[in-house]
């Protein structure tokens, strides 16, 4: 058989692994080169077609997991799944958790003085419809406080987990607010550097907002895409 | 001007912008992800256990997401495959999650873009795990032996089993291979090839006294494991 159409490597908005303001990177990091390999069918699959039998059924109302509602801003996130080429990604699956609106998160390990919220669990899981949309509805996370340095907080962020495609497409990221200033002194966020950092802060959207209900956030997920398999050689003559 | 009802607030710079367009960016998990990505069973692809996830970490009641469903037997030979998650310090790492994807025993992945009708899909097998590492930074996964998939060219790789690192710390998941000591085929595998040779000995699982494949993860510094650029 052909050889597989490859995988676009990652581009100039990808974080380095060892990014030393965000402290943990020092030693869980590598220190040797990556090695490039070709692509072959078990980085271009990834599972298909079978996301209820192997997670179980879609969680997109983060707001009616339990007896009451959560306290907090009720919000609505929502966009699509993209490849580079501006194509549809359908039928993947997205997963996402948060803390609550106080900024606690349902973590025995999470132990800062915010209270937890009965109503609130803040984990869900849809798969995207034939034009690669989603949509959650959930209540708009806090920010909180971790041990990186003295008096660090993280900006209020969403946790979004993708596998797209493919092996070589899987995605962990995390969306963040318009409005939040805490985005530019988070170590972790500024792995990224500028203006792709732009690309994990979510819009603020009057069509994608319920009167009377909920904020309407809009955030697309870009995977990376196949690589362009060549039409013919240039010739120069 | 227009009706307030009309009205959109600036965007600012955003995820929307078409100058920006481009591969969203890598975050890491972060210490907190076990209730919402290892789902009970996530680690036992051939059964229905509990494998792979932390219930301990918070309370039953906020265990929302199910059991996964598993509808049979699947072909093959059931192996277990464990090591334990090592940091540049030589310390256990004990709140990472490993994934793995592999083909089944027949060598066949199942995915749209697997279209190899002439290998046979099997109807109880899926192939994707998850294992969250325990306080010991152990993880482990039962599954089945992959057969043999198309290399390069006209070679067929040597078992193996991908497999992808996640973590606080770990901006960036890192990927990398297990390949079964002594299998056939690991001497003509054109991807362990590309690996120095000093280093292959990183992606090669061999048996523990229990006849569990048993290989470590090496984050950092002596006997790092060898992370690819996919
Ligand atoms: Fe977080």
């Amino acid at each position: 058989m052909s050889d597989p159409v490859p995988y676009a490597r990652e581009d100039a908005g990808a974080p380095p692994s060892l990014f030393p303001d965000y402290r943990s990177t020092v030693i869980r990091s590598p220190r040797e080169p990556l090695v490039r390999i070709p692509a072959t069918l078990t980085e271009t699959t990834g599972p298909t077609g079978c996301w209820d039998r192997l997670m179980g059924p879609a969680l997109a109302d983060l707001t009616t997991q339990h007896a009451g509602v959560p306290l907090g801003q009720r919000i609505i996130v929502t966009g699509r799944v993209l490849d580079e080429a501006g194509r549809a990604v359908p039928d993947t699956v997205m997963e996402i958790w948060q803390a609550n609106a106080a900024g606690r998160y349902i973590h025995e390990r999470d132990q800062w003085d915010a209270p937890h919220d009965p109503n609130f669990t803040g984990a869900g899981r849809v798969v995207t419809d034939a034009d690669g949309r989603y949509r959650f509805v959930t209540v708009r996370p806090g920010a909180y406080p971790w041990g990186n340095h003295r008096n660090a907080w993280r900006p209020a962020h969403i946790h979004l987990s993708l596998l797209g495609p493919a092996f070589a497409t899987r995605l962990v990221t995390q969306l963040y607010f318009p409005d939040d200033p805490l985005i530019e002194i988070d170590p972790i966020a500024n792995a990224v550097p500028m203006p792709c950092r732009q690309r994990m802060v979510a819009r603020l959207d009057m069509d994608v907002t319920e009167p009377n209900w909920a904020l309407g956030y809009r955030f697309d997920v870009v995977l990376k895409g196949r690589e362009q398999t060549p039409f013919e050689e240039d010739h120069h003559d | 001007m227009t009706d307030p009802a009309d009205r959109q607030p600036d965007p600012r710079a955003n995820n929307q912008d078409p100058v920006l367009f481009g591969q969203t960016p890598s975050q890491t998990v972060g210490p907190f992800f076990h209730y919402g990505l290892p789902w009970k069973g996530g680690a036992d692809l051939v059964g229905k256990s509990d494998m792979g996830a932390r219930p301990d970490l918070f309370p039953e009641a906020h265990y929302v997401l199910n059991l996964s469903s598993p509808s049979g037997v699947p072909e093959g030979t059931v192996i277990e495959l464990t090591g334990r998650v090592i940091d540049g310090a030589g310390d256990g790492v004990p709140d990472a999650m490993i994934e793995i994807w592999q083909a089944n025993a027949a060598g066949r992945y199942r995915s749209h873009d697997d279209a190899r009708d002439d290998v046979p899909l099997d109807p109880h097998f899926v192939g994707f795990g998850r294992a969250s590492t325990d306080d010991e930074g152990r993880y482990r996964f039962r599954t089945i032996m992959p057969g043999r998939v198309p290399g390069p060219g006209n070679s067929l790789q040597a078992p193996h089993i991908a497999l992808s690192i996640f973590g606080r710390g770990l901006i960036k998941r890192l990927a990398t291979r297990v390949y079964f000591d002594g299998a056939a085929g690991n001497e003509d595998d054109l991807v362990l090839a590309q690996v120095p040779a000093a280093r292959r000995r990183t992606l090669i699982a061999r048996a523990d006294e229990a006849g569990a494949w048993s290989l470590d993860l090496v984050l950092q510094g002596a006997g790092e494991t060898v992370f690819f650029d996919l």
